[in-house]
């Protein structure tokens, strides 16, 4: 399958931040799982492909098209859930829907209704008074009502809490089983990504570090850890970076059969987390 | 069809399970011909990602376990000469257990057991 969203050498450039030559694909059926610091560039990159932001150079490409063009068709596949509310506050679902609908040439009474029953929406309610979660989901259900083919979700769980987080996780897989679906899905909260992410994309400083599928994450990455007295100028440099403490080290590399070769079975070996990856990551990259 | 998958465990999760439906083939209670989950209801199910049992098909497809087709979804395949071999020896590993077991009840040594094996095997 092929590629739903295409970022060619994309850059913007603002006052104090920049993103910085952004070369990111998202492959259709997949969950993308899209990680990084708060202020890494995630949200300025969303924005881009949104066309809520147009970029300085490069090229933004969705299901093959150009914004340029085709802006309406394109916008007419996209699911956009934001973190917030991005409707009206003191209008209702209803009215939401009445002025959200006709917007929409694939726009479905009857499955927008289904959703509103499945999380128990009230229709007649101001937005003002729902809770966060109840606000994703309102938010949520129109993007589906529509038939969007790439669902993106900016920072979709934070503020929630974590059985909502978990309901979720339930309904995006199971909005997956559905096979030319995609879900491009920004976090920090990398633990609601262990679950349901195919692949992960990482950003730091405004630049893209990697995309990768999490079985190459985990045959490309290790956590390994040993007595400090291991340690010298060459062997550390099969790490990426070296946490010390007086009980031992543990550092993150990127060359397993490297540390195997030098350490042998002095060390333990074992798989990072998206979070461990993220914060050795953080402390430098000395040779990639 | 149980799969079990434990989070906690060394072995990655999608050996975790082709290594689950190989047994459930070898030890018969998988059916030649019998529908399979497809990848996608299974991801659900299991809660974990797409990617995972992708690649675990992927494997059983080509050690020749499973075979797909496109639109109607995943099948157990008939039984190649390397299965089968795989069955025997998984058989041959079970009896050989239980020689065990009766070996050391008796308290023979595992030197005393080599030796009637070899005189058995070369009869």
């Amino acid at each position: 399958m092929g590629n739903v969203v295409e970022l060619k050498n994309v850059t913007k450039n603002f006052e104090e931040f920049s993103v910085k030559n952004i070369n990111l694909q998202v492959k259709q059926g997949f969950v993308t799982g899209f990680i990084g610091e708060n202020g890494a560039g995630k949200s300025t990159t969303i924005k881009m492909m949104m066309n809520l932001l147009k970029p300085d150079a490069g090229e933004v490409k969705l299901f093959g098209l150009d914004y340029k063009k085709h802006e309406k068709t394109i916008k007419e596949r996209i699911g956009f859930v934001y973190d917030g509310n991005i409707f009206f506050e003191g209008l209702n679902l209803k009215d939401i829907k009445r002025i959200v609908a006709p917007a929409y040439k694939q726009w479905d009474d009857t499955l927008f209704y289904q959703y509103v029953e499945q999380f128990k929406l009230p229709l007649n309610k101001a937005i003002k008074t729902f809770s966060k979660g109840m606000q994703m989901k309102a938010s949520l259900a129109i993007a589906l009502s529509h038939h969007a083919e790439l669902i993106i979700m900016d920072e979709p769980t934070a503020g929630l809490d974590p059985i909502f987080r978990r309901e979720l996780l339930d309904l995006l897989q199971e909005l997956m089983i559905e096979g030319n679906r995609t879900i491009f899905f920004s976090t920090h909260i990398t633990t609601d990504l262990d679950r349901i992410a195919d692949y992960i994309a990482f950003m730091q400083n405004g630049e893209l570090v990697f995309n990768q599928s999490i079985h190459d994450l985990a045959e490309n990455y290790a956590l390994v850890k040993g007595g400090m007295d291991l340690l010298d100028r060459d062997t550390e440099k099969d790490f990426v970076h070296i946490h010390r403490s007086s009980t031992g080290f543990e550092a993150l590399t990127d060359n397993i059969k490297e540390v195997k070769n030098t350490f042998g079975n002095t060390v333990i070996i074992e798989r990072p987390s998206l979070e461990d990856i993220m914060y050795y990551l953080k402390g430098g990259i000395h040779h990639v | 069809m149980q799969i079990i998958i434990s989070n906690s465990s060394k072995e990655p999760i999608y050996e975790q399970i082709t290594n689950q439906i190989k047994s459930s083939i070898l030890a018969g209670e998988l059916q030649e011909g019998s529908a399979i989950p497809s990848m996608r209801n299974l991801a659900k199910d299991l809660q974990i990602s797409v990617i995972t049992t992708k690649r675990a098909y992927e494997e059983l497809e080509k050690a020749g376990f499973i075979y797909s087709i496109v639109g109607k979804g995943s099948f157990v395949a008939e039984q190649n000469l390397e299965v089968i071999r795989e069955k025997k020896l998984k058989v041959i590993e079970e009896q050989l257990s239980a020689v065990i077991t009766n070996s050391r009840e008796i308290g023979l040594s595992l030197d005393e057991l080599k030796q009637l094996l070899k005189i058995l095997y070369e009869e």
